[in-house]
């Protein structure tokens, strides 16, 4: 059992292999074929949310522009388009990390659920104005599911820095 | 604080703050994506990028792939009972047509030799299947399981089994982007089968077409078949695209409204055939106005 936002246990730092890892995960969920069904989560922009507020000294807008522009390729989306979404999207998780961290996970994921959306409204008024055609209210659907995987991605992106800095081969975690 | 001359200590040093790096990083997004949708200069980028994801991509469609074959082995077999008497229902009405078009191919090609018109290009063609729908929202595209390696460009055409459903507009080694005649971005020239009458077929975006351009006293009725005219060069004539579903004519406006229904399942094709030009084409003849000595 993991202990809550209120137990003061220090956890250990998060790993760099496990952040890329998680990060490459989400990309990789995020090139599954939906095709143009609506509210699918945006994988990698909850991902990014999450690392730039639990460490925002290990990822910034610098990784962001990098999987955005890897996001874009996959998608056979404009060059830069999740890169400039996903860089607003690390600049404001980066400045509110510092106040959100005091929150438990659900009004966490409350105060995540408008970054998530401008994010997404960025990219429509940035295609809009490239002339493409607007693809529907339900698009903005995806922040929600999104928005609602946050607690389960919280307890499974803290479950490695819950580790015991000592290890007892006895004990379970 | 901080004195001339004297930096911070390394362990305070986090390079340039955090808003100089948003605006840079910014600026950045914003003149690749100018770059991209208004030149298209990032084509290297993106095909050099893509051979990185391509693996991630590939083990991401792999669970798309089992679902798929997963509903076709689990077909009823009397659905398959169906298809099958469809497919020998079309079979034997294609079979007569083919029986003469041996013959008429000969015909034309000697008639077109008594009156020294150009012969008619030959064609080739590679056939494909729809791997899945591309996931950018704000268009309408599909992937195709063919690339460079199997002899795709840009710019040929695609067709299924009734007609055109759009065009080849971004190809990787192995895969290639087709973008659908319902994309608000694609335009097709075509040609009234009844009477010759060209236009320009536009996607609107919201998977219908419409004929722009067509002065409202033209001879267009609704019910007449659309086809490419090939005069861009690039599609072959005579594809069928569409049939014109209705036609309104303002007096205020100079075109008439134009709206059609595409001939192909354009958004519903499972295998299709890219078709394109053996040769290409003569190059357009030069403006004669360019000034002589000029470069």
């Amino acid at each position: 059992m993991q202990p809550t936002n209120r137990s003061s246990r220090i956890l250990l730092p998060a790993r760099y292999w496990f952040v890329l890892f998680s990060l490459i995960a989400a990309l990789g969920l995020s090139y599954i074929p939906t095709g143009r069904l609506a509210g699918v989560p945006d994988w990698v922009a909850l991902v990014l949310a999450f690392w730039c507020i639990r460490e925002p000294l290990k990822v910034g807008m610098g990784t962001a522009f990098v999987f955005g522009l890897l996001v874009d390729i996959g998608h056979g989306a404009a060059m830069g388009q999740h890169a400039l979404a996903y860089v607003v999207l690390a600049y404001l998780a980066t400045t509110v990390s510092r106040r959100v961290l005091w929150f438990g996970p659900l009004q966490q994921a409350l105060h995540v659920l408008p970054i998530l959306l401008l994010a997404q409204g960025l990219m429509v008024a940035l295609r809009l104005i490239a002339g493409a055609e607007f693809p529907g209210w339900w698009y903005f659907l995806s922040s929600f599911t999104s928005v609602l995987l946050w607690v389960p991605l919280t307890f499974l992106l803290l479950l490695p820095q819950y580790q015991p800095v000592d290890r007892d081969d006895n004990r379970p975690i | 604080m901080s004195l001339v001359g004297h930096q911070p200590p390394p362990i305070f040093r986090r390079g340039p703050a955090p808003l100089v790096r948003l605006i840079v990083l910014v600026s950045i997004c914003l003149a690749m994506l100018v770059a991209d949708i208004k030149f298209r200069y990032l084509e290297v980028l993106r095909q050099g990028l893509s051979v990185v994801t391509y693996p991630l991509q590939m083990a991401a469609a792999a669970p798309a792939d089992v679902v798929r074959n997963a509903t076709l082995y689990f077909a009823t077999l009397i659905e398959v009972q169906l298809e099958n008497a469809e497919l020998r229902r079309t079979q034997l009405g294609a079979a007569q047509q083919l029986l003469r078009f041996e013959q008429l191919k000969q015909e034309n090609v000697q008639l077109r030799g008594l009156l020294e018109m150009a012969q008619r290009v030959q064609v080739r063609s590679i056939g494909a299947d729809v791997l899945y729908d591309a996931p950018d929202p704000f268009a309408r595209k599909v992937i195709l399981d063919r690339g460079t390696q199997h002899g795709i460009e840009t710019g040929l055409a695609v067709v299924d089994a009734s007609g055109v459903i759009g065009q080849i507009t971004r190809v990787y080694p192995a895969q290639a982007e087709v973008t659908l005649l319902t994309d608000k971005n694609q335009a097709i020239p075509v040609q009234v089968v009844r009477n010759g009458l060209r236009g320009v077929l536009f996607g609107t975006g919201q998977g219908r077409l419409e004929m722009r351009f067509v002065l409202a006293g033209a001879d267009i009725v609704e019910g007449d078949e659309l086809v490419t005219s090939g005069l861009d060069g690039i599609f072959l004539p005579g594809l069928p695209v569409a049939t014109v579903s209705s036609v309104a004519r303002e007096p205020k406006d100079a075109f008439a409204s134009i709206e059609c229904e595409p001939a192909a399942a354009v958004e519903g094709s499972t295998q299709v055939l890219v078709i394109g030009r053996a040769a290409l084409p003569p190059p357009p003849p030069q403006a004669a106005e360019t000034p002589p000595g000029g470069r």
